[in-house]
């Protein structure tokens, strides 16, 4: 009933969904995401409403520099396209180009969170830290829990990968990339609203 | 292959118990845990009302008083009510839906075990460094740092917050189950009415709890990381707080009363032998009331100064509520019409569930204008509003439900005249409590407050309503009894010990077997085993051959991991972050176990299935 | 048996509850159902509208759980499986409409309510605008129209109207009188509120509270809004005004300057940011909770000057959690002190007001 490959060896065209397992993994996991939709969505009314309490520090159209934030989109966005490959593979029944393009994804999602690092220290020099106003507490709580998302995606898919390395693709490896697939998607469409949110509306003011 | 051919592993004893991922055994915990944490909310209760038998008491002192109030509200909302709403769930769902296990076991498992520690670690603070004591809607600023500078709010946030994650999982995975694995010819409309129930509320849980958590956060980050969410010096809000919380919180009410309605329809039915009259307009009623539970959480903060647009709004919306609970109440009362009704205890329960709960609900409707509401709020008057809701509909439901599945879940029914005792002593000292409480509240009593002062009229009421308390305490005791009592009894329940039992829970043993169906059933209809039974057979037609039945294993990781998240909630708490990063580091290292070791549990074999009735 | 016993018992002791909340029971300074002001009128309408529609649907739902519960009881030797009922649709139709209809009727006066209380009278000629700070755990009341400040007692005239501009100091409190008008939080700057109520016409003295948990002493924040004849009213406004009265003695008088109005103010002395004694000899309590009156009957009553006495003395005992420490005074200076403070009064009442005293008022105890 589950685990098992099909008698004939061949791993089923949409092997997520092939145990009962699987679909509950994925319908679950949709499910969660809907759940962290609503938490994402309560930290941007918070940040939206504190978002011109600067106390007196810097502003946002002061402190942020789209160049950078622009370069950190691309990279992110791109991932997620990276992502993208890397299940059509798996569709395809490709491990190989699968874990290869997965492997891409975490690199462009290091260089995402690495360009976030550099972009809060300079903040911080800039005296936005996170206890400096309502504006900076929610900043850093709202970005920097998408920045948490993105690092434990990180983590997640580079453990995934090591599975599949160890076990190949199968029944039961496939739901977990499958999902951590949908993840990595949710942290890419809640990066698009933050980018929106907090950086563009932060320039026009 | 991905066959499991490792040893099966089966413990026994306490180790069971820790290990268990078995949707029943994870219930039995859910239950007794809830139980427990009733009991500590319930003589928290009974020392609130001795303090305030009469005016300037001295009982206990202002800040116990303050202490009391908060731990009262949060252990029962969230450690009494909530689990013992899961514990059923846990219990009967999968069973009413003809399925071997809800979708996530490992993940039920875990579910219990952090609600269980964030309780711990909520009450410990009774012992290490005091208790919460800014009420349990916990509002800023008197819960920030500045005015609540002990450790009793960080214990409530990150309590709470230990125990939230349980729920949220609880969630999902009763609406993976209820969506994904309902038996053959099982159509979401020939769903149980308990079954409805318990997947709204899943969707509420979902939906309502990540709003809490933020709240939780940020209040958290305010507390120990020096944030400014709801500090107006530095451009914090106060009315943020509110929002959220109650964004959270009436939605979180809805959760809890949903599955009591659930459950009268399941006991009224079954005690008229009667099909429930109105089952679709029942259906398209709790779903319309959890949409609109979503729609309503400022007629909370009619006070705090939103203004009349938003005012106006918000008490159009909530009197609408009235209108789906009042449907809900007819067709009830129309079921047990042309019925031919058994007083059992659990409809005893049910038949005080209905006039109690629609005076709370009444008061709802007056609460909700709001200009009555300038006058009602923080008085008495809410009090009485939410305790006969709450105490009056939601724990007479749960007393109804206890009663009625217990023979299911233990083998052995409850003694029925201790659980007539619990019931009139239960509802009539509810009465006593409650009722007057409303005049309180309209003669000028606030609530909250640790004392009166004498010579205001509020004396005679407040006498009455200690008695009211102490007799419900009675009740509870009667209801305690009847359970130590029974344990000791042989497990002797037959299938159907009720004789009437319409759904699918009562086609098989009690207690059920382990792997629940033998064969998964064929669903003919609604009220699926009544069908049957109309029929002339005994039992459900099966939907499969019979063959090896696959289960997952135990194991003690979910244990663990909420271990962790305890340990982690005490460094923030004393603001060890080591000791934080230790905590986290154990669960994320068990969560690291679980992915990486692949363990697809075992099959117990056609030899081992035991024919129905006979326990394996 | 029992059941219907029981049933009948709820039933009766909700139309008994009703008839009593429909009679207007309660204490004319401070029962909501006993409203001397108009906005507490305008809210008990709405309050008899809602309570009237709910008793009918209890009534319904009673008599029909009553009916059911005897009509349908299962007797003995009658086994059968009774009709199954799916459902009918008219039925659901019924009690949808009508409860819709219900609402309906409770929802227009509702809205109309909501913003008829929520107009902006500040503006209004003849109204007196009082800006309220709570504080943990006291009431402090300034006019700014009139330069003065004031606490625990709000002084006002009768038949007038009051904008009240409410926030905080501390912590959330909620400024609640129930006789004249239902409350309003007091939030910190920035979401300060404004509401308004009717003075009646008649004067009299009405009970207030606060009505947010705001600390331990949440119990005790009780203040009082006193209102009265507009000759009484100008006589105190100009009271307030006058030039502050020190202690006769010079070393009470001295005591009292360096150990008191660090943190008080008399008249043009002192500090603004605890309580103001300008007159607290004619207040009805000190410190809000001890009520001042020549024939005590509780523990909190007592003489003024014993009052006064007993809160300097201790002020933790009474009211633990505020803000006011035991200050160091010898005995001669507390008693000085209390004497002093005692017979600060402002003697501002009328005639009339001071008949109205002496025959109404004080038989509510």
């Amino acid at each position: 009933m589950s685990g098992h490959s099909h008698a004939d060896g061949v791993l089923p065209h949409e092997p997520e969904k092939a145990t009962l397992e699987g679909r509950n993994k994925v319908l679950g996991f949709w499910l969660f995401l809907g759940g962290e939709t609503v938490l994402f969505g309560t930290l941007f009314s918070v940040f939206i409403a504190l978002r011109d309490q600067v106390n007196g520090g810097p502003t946002a159209n002061e402190l942020f520099s789209l160049s950078v934030v622009a370069a950190a989109t691309l990279i992110l966005l791109t991932s997620s396209l990276t992502s993208v490959f890397a299940i059509q593979a798996m569709h395809r029944n490709q491990p190989k180009a699968m874990v290869n393009w997965l492997l891409v994804t975490i690199l462009l999602g290091l260089g995402f969170l690495g360009l976030e690092i550099y972009e809060f220290v300079e903040y911080a020099h800039h005296g936005h830290t996170f206890a400096a106003s309502a504006f900076s507490t929610s900043f850093y709580s709202l970005v920097g829990f998408h920045g948490g998302h993105v690092a434990f995606g990180i983590l997640w898919i580079s453990l995934l990968i090591w599975q599949v390395l160890k076990r190949g693709l199968t029944v039961v490896t496939a739901p977990k990339v499958y999902i951590a697939g949908l993840y990595w998607h949710f942290i890419d469409v809640v990066w698009v609203f933050i980018f929106s949110v907090v950086y563009l509306m932060g320039k026009v003011g | 292959m991905a066959h499991g051919s490792h040893a099966v592993k089966r413990y026994t004893g306490i180790m069971d118990w820790l290990t268990t991922v078995d949707h029943k055994k994870i219930g039995i915990l859910y239950l007794m845990a809830g139980g427990f944490f009733f009991l500590i909310g319930g003589l928290e209760a009974i020392l609130i009302r001795i303090q305030l038998w009469k005016p300037f008491n001295n009982f206990v002192s202002p800040d116990t008083f303050n202490e009391l109030i908060t731990m009262h509200g949060t252990t029962m909302i969230f450690l009494a009510v909530m689990p013992v709403i899961f514990g059923l769930m846990n219990c009967i769902v999968p069973l009413q839906i003809g399925a071997r296990d809800v979708a996530f076991p490992f993940l039920n498992a875990l579910g219990f075990w952090t609600f269980f520690f964030g309780g711990v670690l909520l009450n410990v603070s009774w012992f290490l460094g005091g208790a919460p004591d800014a009420g349990w809607t916990s509002y800023v600023p008197l819960a920030s740092t500045t005015f609540s500078d002990g450790p009793g709010v960080d214990y409530y946030v990150l309590g709470l917050q230990i125990s939230g994650i349980g729920s949220l999982l609880g969630g999902i995975n009763f609406l993976v189950t209820v969506i994904n694995m309902r038996a053959p010819g099982m159509s979401f409309m020939r769903m149980p009415m308990f079954t409805w129930a318990s997947f709204i509320t899943s969707l509420l849980i979902l939906l309502a709890f990540p709003a809490l958590t933020v709240g939780l956060v940020a209040l958290m980050f305010d507390r120990i990381f020096d944030g400014n969410f709801f500090d107006p010096s530095a451009g914090g809000n106060i009315m943020l707080w509110q929002h959220i919380f109650w964004i959270f919180g009436h939605p979180e009410v809805y959760i809890l009363i949903l599955p009591a309605f659930g459950i009268i329809s399941e006991v009224v039915s079954t005690f008229s032998r009667k099909r429930l009259f109105g089952y679709s307009s029942m259906v398209f009623a709790t779903v319309l009331i959890g949409f609109l539970g979503f729609m309503v959480w400022a007629h909370h903060m009619f006070t705090s100064g939103l203004g009349p647009v938003a005012n106006a709004l918000f008490s159009i919306a909530t009197m609408l509520i009235a209108v789906p609970t009042g449907i809900k109440v007819f067709n009830w009362l129309f079921t047990l019409w042309g019925g031919s009704i058994k007083f059992t205890s659990p409809l005893l329960f049910a038949v005080g569930f209905i006039p109690t709960f629609v005076m709370g609900g009444v008061t709802g409707v007056m609460l909700a204008a709001a200009p009555g509401d300038y006058q009602y709020h923080d008085s008495y008057f809410v009090v009485a509003h939410f305790h006969y809701t709450i105490v009056g509909g939601l724990v007479s439901g749960l007393f109804a439900g206890v009663h009625y599945w217990w023979p299911k879940i233990f083998g052995r029914p409850l003694n029925e005249t201790l659980g007539k005792l619990t019931f009139w002593f239960f509802i009539i000292g509810f009465h006593m409590t409650f009722l007057v409480q409303h005049f309180l509240g309209l003669l000028g009593m606030q609530r909250r407050i640790f004392t009166y002062l004498d010579g205001m009229g509020f004396n005679e009421m407040n006498l009455i309503s200690t008695i009211g308390a102490m007799l419900m305490g009675v009740g509870v005791i009667c209801f305690v009894i009847n359970v130590i009592v029974t344990s000791a009894k042989p497990k002797t329940a037959t299938n159907d010990p009720w004789e009437d039992g319409r759904t699918l829970e009562w086609a098989i043993a009690s207690p059920a077997p382990e792997y629940n169906f033998a064969q998964l059933p064929l669903i003919r209809g609604y009220d699926a085993y009544w069908k049957e039974k109309r029929e002339g057979n005994k039992e459900m037609q099966p939907a499969e051959p019979l063959g090896p039945i696959h289960m997952p294993s135990p194991s003690i990781l979910p244990f663990i991991m909420s271990i962790g998240l305890f340990i982690s909630g005490f460094g923030f708490i004393f603001h060890q972050y080591v000791v934080a990063g230790a905590g986290l580091a154990v669960t994320l290292a068990c969560m690291f176990l679980r992915s990486v070791i692949e363990d697809h549990g075992y099959h117990i074999e056609p030899e081992e299935i035991q024919p129905r009735g006979f326990k394996a | 048996m029992k059941k219907r016993w029981l049933k009948w018992l709820r039933l009766m002791s909700t139309v008994a509850g009703a008839a009593l909340l429909l009679s207007a029971c309660g204490r004319a300074d401070l029962s909501p159902l006993n409203p001397q002001g108009a906005v507490a009128k305008e809210q008990l309408n709405i309050m008899k509208i809602s309570i009237s529609i709910m008793l009918l649907v209890v009534v319904v739902v009673f008599a029909i759980a009553i009916y059911v519960l005897i009509r349908f009881r299962r007797r003995p030797g009658n086994d059968g499986i009774p009709v199954q009922v799916e459902g009918n649709h008219k039925l659901e139709i019924v009690w949808t409409v009508i409860p819709l209809i219900l609402l309906v009727i409770l929802g227009v006066p509702t809205v109309q309510t909501v913003f008829a209380q929520a107009q902006d009278h500040s503006k209004d000629e003849n109204a007196i605008f009082v800006k309220v700070t709570a504080h943990q755990y006291w009431w402090e009341f300034e006019y700014p129209d009139e330069g003065i400040v004031t606490a625990q007692e709000l002084v006002v005239p009768m038949s007038s109207r009051i904008v009240i501009e409410a926030k905080t100091a501390d912590v959330l409190h909620s400024f609640w009188v129930p006789a004249l008008a239902g409350k309003i939080d007091t939030n910190p700057a920035g979401n300060v509120n404004r509401m308004f109520f009717d003075t009646p016409d008649k004067t009299g003295i009405f009970l207030g509270k606060c009505a947010e948990l705001c600390g331990p002493s949440h119990a005790l924040m009780d203040f009082k809004v006193k209102v009265v004849d507009a000759q009484s009213y100008a006589n105190w406004l100009a009271a307030m005004k006058a030039p502050a009265v020190l202690p006769e003695d010079p070393a009470i008088a001295d005591a009292f300057q360096k150990k008191c109005l660090s943190c008080h103010a008399v008249g043009e002395l002192g500090g603004p940011v605890f309580p103001n004694l300008t007159g607290i000899g004619d207040r009805e309590s000190v410190a809000g909770v001890l009520i001042n009156t020549d024939n005590p009957k509780y523990w909190n009553e007592g003489t003024v000057y014993d009052n006064m006495y007993r809160w300097i003395k201790d002020p933790q005992a009474i009211k633990p959690g505020n803000l006011m420490p035991k200050v160091e005074l010898t005995e001669q200076e507390l008693q000085g002190i209390a004497r002093y403070l005692a017979d600060y009064k402002l003697n501002y009442e009328s005639e009339e007001l001071r008949n109205n005293d002496a025959t109404s008022d004080k038989e509510e105890r």
